[in-house]
């Protein structure tokens, strides 16, 4: 293979600057010692990080984001653990429809999903409730969950479950014993994949979420809409810490690669 | 396989789990359907349902079936505009991504092997910090008329007079542009994994310069890729919300922002309905015809 030429290069510099520069500038505004956007050119201070403390909002939109993303994730794994077997091990009419209905939601614009969840929960009297929050981010982490654990279960080695069984295993103590500790690296992802993927929405999430339920993205969005001060860059910058502290579990557990190739299809 | 569990020992066996009882795998699929249909379908159908409602500023939803919403969609002008600058925004940010990503990711497939997972990851990672922070970047770097990119942009001479970035098409393109540029990359890269590095250099040793190679051999076999890519990030773009309503403002409205204001501040649900079924209609008619013409298209690559 031929090796990257010097107008390559330049371009390949650019092009990964003018990416990471959105992301570095949020990240040192945050750190200004001035009550206003600025770059921190006279030292740095952590004023605007203590500042949260005083803007309960967005520290309970913490609160409500992280368990919510715990939560939700937590639950469309215990959904999709059994369905990733059906999957993986069934030949069966209709399967390809189901995982077709599973990846759905990646399909649809999160705009509809949010307008279809708050007439839905509304109608049945749900409307504006944690947990009207809690399912709905079930159904939207949902194929991250299985892809990662469908991925587990395919590439599975079965003969140890054989072997299992031909000891005397059965149903629940062969899964809890030989099925889900095989499968476990890629369940363990998908929880952070999907755990990510909850703590980020907002476009789905902010028409559900109440003033009591709002999560930290809807926070910070309807703060911005009002005005940009350093108090919503310092914000953001422990967002892109948090989510940071998932990538590396994740690259731990399962290789980031594999994550991400995973997400390329996210729009189909 | 079910012959090796029959002959197991005495034990009672748990059924041969693969051409077993056909009704194992709906039994395991079931709670997860249970969810789906209860929670995404039937939602759905109401949305669908509701676009058809009517509304009044008094007397709120009226759970009736006319045609209303759709009429005013179809004949007020401002909805043209408005779906017009939607498909237009998302059409210039699927081309922004596809020229700059694809090469892009060739040099990166070029790279020796640390700088290659090094640099995959810088590109990729963004793609699951929040969209939220990455759109704010930009407001800071756009910034009013003296912003970090304006005085870039001037003294590099590229332009006399500060451009207009907040507010306006051209800002919200260039951050989209950015947010959904690790899912072009990513589609060409995936490309790139299936090229055979030995028929670039058969090309080169009957002779072909570096020009004919890009046009001859690495471009028709990453263009299913690029497609690929495309078709993830126009759909992406086409129903985006937070960078179009931070970058964009209250007055330059896309089809998911005006949505959101139907349903949050005007409280016309039945008309904020209707916008969103038309959003998804022409997104799958768009993603499922241009999927059909490139497998047809490029029918040996995907075999």
């Amino acid at each position: 293979m031929r090796r990257n030429g010097p107008l390559a290069l330049t371009f390949h510099a650019i092009f990964v600057i003018v990416m990471l520069a959105p992301i570095a500038v949020v990240c040192l505004v945050a750190f200004t010692p001035e009550g206003y956007l600025s770059l921190p050119t006279n030292g740095f201070s952590l004023r605007w990080f203590r500042a949260i403390a005083n803007y309960p909002e967005f520290v309970r939109a913490f609160w409500v984001s992280l368990g919510l993303g715990a939560l939700s994730s937590l639950m469309a794994l215990l959904f999709a653990i059994p369905a990733a077997l059906a999957i993986a091990r069934y030949k069966f009419r209709g399967r390809d429809t189901l995982a077709a209905l599973f990846q759905s939601p990646l399909m649809i614009p999160h705009v509809v999903l949010g307008i279809a969840f708050l007439r839905f929960f509304t109608a049945i009297g749900m409307g504006g409730t944690f947990g009207a929050l809690l399912v709905a981010h079930v159904i939207v982490v949902f194929p991250f969950a299985l892809r990662l654990t469908l991925a587990a279960a395919t590439g599975m080695d079965r003969s140890v479950e054989m072997a299992a069984i031909s000891l005397g295993a059965g149903g629940w103590t062969l899964f809890r014993r030989v099925t889900l500790p095989l499968i476990l690296p890629g369940v363990v992802s998908g929880w952070a994949l999907a755990f990510i993927q909850s703590f980020d929405d907002l476009t789905m999430t902010v028409f559900l979420a109440t003033p009591g339920t709002e999560t930290l993205p809807v926070r910070m969005f309807l703060y911005i809409q009002d005005n940009i001060d350093p108090l919503v860059t310092s914000v953001s910058a422990c967002v892109i810490a948090i989510t940071m502290a998932a990538l590396v579990l994740l690259d731990r557990f399962y290789g980031l690669d594999r994550v991400l190739a995973g997400k390329s299809d996210t729009g189909r | 396989m079910s012959a090796m569990v029959d002959t197991a020992p005495a034990h009672p066996v748990a059924p041969a789990r693969d051409e077993g009882r056909a009704s194992a795998p709906w039994a395991l699929a079931a709670p997860a359907l249970m969810l789906f249909l209860g929670v995404l379908v039937i939602p759905l159908a109401m949305t669908v349902l509701l676009s058809f409602h009517d509304w009044g500023q008094y007397k709120g939803i009226e759970p009736v079936l006319i045609l209303k919403n759709w009429h005013e969609i179809a004949t007020d002008p401002y909805y043209l505009e408005m779906f017009g600058r939607t498909f237009r925004i998302a059409l210039l940010t699927t081309l922004i991504t596809a020229v700059l990503g694809a090469p892009e990711a060739y040099i990166l497939n070029r790279m020796a092997g640390p700088w290659k997972s090094f640099f995959l990851l810088v590109i990729l990672g963004p793609l699951l910090i929040s969209v939220v922070a990455r759109t704010l970047g930009w407001a800071l770097l756009f910034g009013g008329n003296n912003g970090l990119v304006n005085k870039l942009l001037m003294s590099l001479g590229l332009i006399d007079a500060p451009l207009p970035f907040m507010f306006t098409e051209t800002g919200v393109v260039v951050a989209l542009a950015h947010v959904m540029m690790p899912f072009m990359v990513l589609s060409v890269w995936a490309a790139l994994q299936r090229l055979d590095p030995q028929i670039e250099n058969a090309a080169t040793s009957l002779g072909a310069g570096s020009f004919t190679i890009m046009r001859r051999i690495i471009m028709p076999q990453i263009m299913p890729g690029v497609l690929a890519g495309a078709i993830i990030v126009f759909s992406l773009s086409a129903s985006a919300f937070a960078t179009p309503a931070i970058i964009g403002g209250r007055r330059l409205k896309v089809a998911a922002t005006l949505a959101y204001d139907e349903f949050l501040n005007t409280l016309n649900w039945p008309l904020g309905a209707a916008v969103a079924v038309l959003l998804l209609v022409a997104l799958v008619l768009i993603v499922v015809g241009s999927n059909a013409l490139i497998e047809r298209r490029y029918a040996e690559v995907f075999r």
